[in-house]
């Protein structure tokens, strides 16, 4: 079976600085899988490539067929690959529900706009509260909430997540977690990009352990949860 | 009293031109953080396009509005596309050399087409007034107010209430984030420029029955667009309406109350005031 997203030999590089080395990875259609490291591994620049912000040096990225290095950003969205980035991201300047219009600005999402707007207030009750607010006056939590939500609204077939659990408090970490696996349960496909070793290997189907921008081990998520480097080095034992 | 109040609703009445050309500049600035230093020349475009439609084609001023606007958005799209777009990632002193050459070219083609002569556009109301009790309001200037009223409650409620304004929002607050939903941030900035000639060439119809018409008038225009974005704080479309009406109203007070050739001074003062209690300008923070 060919994966939905396959990612292969990608080097990227900050002027003079290397910041990815041939890394490769995979996601099968209705996986999660996780990508996780210590700080400055790479995580993110990986997820950055994949999105089109940021121009890889070498390596190919194919989407369910199509190749990711000839498009523009919009065009990936389009495909159905939504990039929720790290810290939150949310437009301040405008109101939870319109910052989750922005969501379904592409063609494709506008005719379900209501029902999808309707579905993420279910996943996420808080923000129905905050509807008419300015998403910049949201508590950290709760912006975090309206960038998954947002990002839902397209109705993707690839989510790829960047530190949803970043500085959120335990309770809110497992309830969006909880919701990560709920939403992959209805459909979607999931790049998730994590600190939180422990908590996304729980949920992930594989998972590959990035190391100063290398692919450093991969595995099923309950293997590498009992791998004893990724203890050693994630999991405090 | 009576001075006082017909000078002030005078200088609201030419403030809110000042506030189309500034809500153009900001409109540019929010999406591309590139300041349009043309922008008072396509103010100066738009004039000479009412003049000739009035002079070749009878075609009334405030009704070349509908034919300006869209001359301007094309023409503001195009160097867009042909000539900002490739200095969008430079360094900020490189894309203001850049707008003031372009400036620079609209006005020196204007003098070799039309010369440097000034022209009059005299309609039959030109010098006709209302009366408002004891106050007398210009006509010409009371059509150029409300048109610009309707102008900008429109481009407002584009903004507020379209997918395509939000997508314009979006792109000012962050274009990154705005690329991760799909939105095409350099289609938005063709947008922008184009939505900020438009304005300009607007501002430059509406004013061309009240202001003499040469090549050079967009110098002006273009330091009062940019004293009314700054006072009302980059990027802010609210502040930089309230900037222009606040502009035209201490211009036209100072005019009455200390001397007219110090009316300038005053705008300035003004300008510098409120840079220094307040950097941000009177609405600093919010972004469109």
């Amino acid at each position: 079976m060919t994966p939905l997203l396959e990612v292969r030999d990608l080097d990227f590089a900050y002027g003079d600085v290397q910041v990815l080395r041939g890394v490769s990875l995979s996601v099968n259609a209705g996986e999660i899988v996780t990508l996780v490291g210590s700080n400055g591994a790479g995580k993110s620049t990986t997820l950055r490539n994949i999105s089109r912000l940021l121009r890889p040096r070498a390596g190919t990225m194919v989407f369910d067929g199509h190749d990711l290095t000839r498009l523009a950003p919009h065009q990936v969205v389009a495909l159905g690959v939504v990039h929720v980035p790290e810290a939150r991201r949310v437009f301040p300047e405008m109101t939870v529900l319109e910052n989750l219009r922005m969501g379904s600005y592409i063609a494709s999402a506008r005719a379900e706009r209501a029902k999808n707007i309707e579905r993420g207030l279910m996943l996420f009750p808080r923000l129905k509260e905050r509807i008419g607010q300015l998403a910049g006056t949201l508590s950290g939590g709760e912006q975090q909430m309206l960038a998954i939500a947002r990002g839902l609204m397209a109705r993707p077939r690839l989510l790829l997540l960047d530190e949803p659990s970043l500085g959120l408090s335990p309770l809110l970490v497992r309830t969006i977690f909880d919701t990560i696996a709920q939403i992959n349960a209805q459909g979607t496909s999931v790049l998730l990009v994590e600190q939180n070793v422990y908590q996304s290997l729980r949920i992930a189907a594989r998972g590959y352990v990035l190391e100063t921008g290398r692919i450093a081990l991969s595995g099923t998520g309950e293997s590498l949860l009992a791998n004893s480097e990724v203890k050693a080095a994630f999991l405090g034992a | 009293m009576a001075v006082f109040l017909q000078s002030a609703l005078s200088g609201i009445l030419i403030g809110g031109v000042y506030a189309l050309t500034g809500i153009g500049l900001t409109l540019i600035f929010g999406v591309m953080r590139v300041i349009n230093f043309a922008q008072g020349d396509l103010v100066m475009v738009g004039m000479y396009c009412t003049f000739w439609l009035f002079v070749l084609l009878g075609i009334d001023p405030f009704l070349s509005v509908v034919l300006t606007m869209p001359a301007l958005f094309l023409l503001g799209a195009l160097l867009q596309r042909t000539l900002i777009n490739r200095v969008l990632d430079a360094l900020p002193q490189n894309q203001i050399l850049l707008t003031i050459g372009i400036g620079l070219v609209l006005s020196n083609t204007a003098m070799l087409v039309f010369t440097s002569d000034y022209r009059i556009l005299s309609t039959s109301y030109s010098s006709s007034s209302v009366a408002l009790g004891v106050i007398r309001l210009s006509t010409p200037l009371l059509f150029c107010f409300l048109i610009t009223g309707v102008i900008t409650a429109a481009l407002y409620w584009f903004l507020v209430k379209t997918d395509t304004g939000h997508a314009i929002r979006a792109t000012a607050q962050d274009r990154d984030a705005a690329q991760l939903m799909g939105v095409n941030v350099r289609f938005m900035g063709v947008l922008a420029f184009g939505l900020g000639s438009a304005l300009a060439g607007a501002a430059g119809a509406l004013v061309a029955p009240i202001y003499y018409i040469y090549p050079q008038v967009g110098g002006a225009f273009t330091l009062k667009a940019f004293v009314v974005v700054v006072l009302g704080g980059m990027g802010s479309i609210i502040g930089a309406a309230l900037g222009g009406i606040l502009i035209g109203m201490s211009e036209s007070l100072a005019a009455v109350y200390i001397a007219a050739d110090m009316k300038d001074l005053c705008v300035y003062v003004i300008f510098l005031l409120v840079l220094l209690l307040k950097p941000s300008g009177l609405l600093g923070k919010s972004r469109m």
